[in-house]
């Protein structure tokens, strides 16, 4: 079947077979292999993807159910080769060792922010508890959600008209 | 690599077009709603459906509301839009509990109530809230609506007694003045399936129990519930002594199977303890407000 949707603010499109999973089409098909395929029991959460605004766990969603809607992946943080204060703070922490479970990691973060720009440890730990850490880095991982939250971690929607308005008044 | 076997796809556009989906395809079509139960089990081919009919498009099942006494959740309700939801806390703690101990924060956003309920799992927590708090289940076909108590919906596991062409499309919880509720849950690592799990919730009256409900999921208690054990509460002092010969009733009517998640007789002690523990807070609950 034919499928058309919007990835990271780009239209795609592809031939697919009903039964693909939405972790393989966004990683085989349009060669976006940041989302990392783990556990396929939607256990471990790395596939975690945003479907409409929302986290969700790829390897358990069929790409035909993401047809006309949109999909955003870790590639999709960076914009115009600005890192999102997220993945800075992956790296000003030491937030990730393998890096298998980041893309789930920074996709959950980017989302606990938006929704709540300044979380204490306990309600990073239960937004990121949908995903494991094989190297149990946790520590550093709250840290690095913490180091975002305290450097630019609001809402990037609200972030740019502030900045442009900021450039008006100058 | 784990995928579902071959399989078609249909996208419903509303309920009645989701009914005529499911009587044109026939017994082998399944409506898929997130999915979180259902793609797993086609993953390892334990459900092989010929086609999924998707109803994720139907956002007019996605509410939570006070109706004529009840609170009513549409069947494409999110686990998440319930645990967040002011309304489903004011009268009944037992979803909040429950929801929160619901796989993790992205399933919980794709996964909803109607689904919990449909795919019928031993180890549904909602299947046990649904039993305690004695809803109703409102059932969609061609030829109209019926409303299943949520005690008589599932006939066995992983079996209800939707028809072939007929779809759950809201759940309805009585509202009951002066009620408080509880849930707990005993599991191996955050996100897992219970080992067991228990709910209940409590109406005192004149310093009795004058109402009272139990779920518990995942230990063989048949339609989630303890019938005995609230038989036996209803009437007496809600006194510790009270509560704990309730949990023994309770767990006394379970059959519980062992498996990874522990022996029979562990999980039969967690059904006796968890019951007595949210007996307990229910009442505690029920006395702050009185």
């Amino acid at each position: 079947m034919q499928v058309k949707m919007t990835v990271n603010g780009t239209e795609v499109s592809g031939e697919v077979e009903p039964r693909l999973l939405l972790v393989h089409f966004v990683r085989d098909h349009l060669g976006l292999t940041g989302t990392h395929w783990g556990c396929d029991t939607s256990q471990c959460g790395t596939c975690v993807l945003w479907l409409d605004g929302e986290p969700v766990k790829s390897c358990t969603v069929l790409t035909a159910m993401a047809d006309g809607h949109e999909v955003r992946t870790v590639e999709g943080l960076e914009v115009d080769g600005k890192l999102d204060p997220v993945q800075e703070g992956f790296m000003q922490e030491h937030g990730l060792q393998c890096g298998f479970c980041t893309p789930g990691m920074m996709m959950t973060a980017r989302w606990l922010l938006d929704n709540d720009p300044d979380p204490d440890e306990d309600t990073i730990r239960e937004a990121i508890s949908g995903q494991l850490c094989r190297c149990t880095g946790y520590e550093n991982i709250v840290r690095a959600v913490r180091w975002a939250a305290e450097h630019g971690g609001e809402k990037e929607s609200e972030r740019e008209p502030q900045e442009s308005s900021q450039e008006v008044q100058a | 690599m784990q995928t579902p076997a071959p399989v078609d796809y249909a996208r419903a556009t509303s309920v009645e077009h989701a009914l005529e989906l499911l009587e044109r395809l026939g017994p082998e079509s399944r409506l898929i709603a997130g999915g979180h139960s259902l793609l797993p089990m086609m993953r390892i081919r334990l459900a092989q459906p010929e086609c999924v009919i998707d109803i994720n498009g139907l956002t007019d099942l996605d509410y939570v509301r006070v109706e004529g006494g009840d609170l009513c959740m549409g069947a494409m309700t999110r686990h998440s839009t319930v645990l967040a939801s002011p309304v489903v806390g004011e009268h009944y703690a037992i979803f909040h509990e429950a929801e929160r101990l619901i796989a993790d924060p992205p399933v919980r956003n794709r996964g909803t109530v109607g689904g919990s309920f449909c795919q019928a799992d031993p180890a549904e927590d909602l299947a046990a809230v649904g039993s305690a708090v004695k809803a109703n289940l409102v059932l969609r076909s061609s030829d109209g609506t019926r409303t299943v108590p949520a005690r008589e919906f599932h006939a066995g596991p992983y079996e209800t007694v939707l028809g072939d062409a007929e779809m759950l499309t809201e759940i309805r919880v009585p509202i009951r003045p002066g009620s408080a509720s509880a849930y707990d849950k005993v599991k191996r690592k955050v996100g897992d399936w219970a080992a067991a799990a228990a709910g209940a919730y409590v109406v005192l009256r004149d310093g009795v129990v004058a109402d009272v409900g139990i779920g518990l999921t995942a230990v063989g208690a048949p339609h989630f519930c303890a019938e005995e054990a609230e038989a036996y509460l209803v009437g007496k002092p809600p006194t510790e002594e009270h509560l704990v010969e309730a949990g023994r009733l309770a767990a006394q009517a379970c059959t519980p199977r062992a498996d990874q998640r522990g022996p029979v007789a562990y999980k039969v002690h967690l059904a006796s303890e968890l019951t007595h523990r949210v007996l307990r807070r229910s009442v505690e609950r029920a006395e702050g407000r009185s």
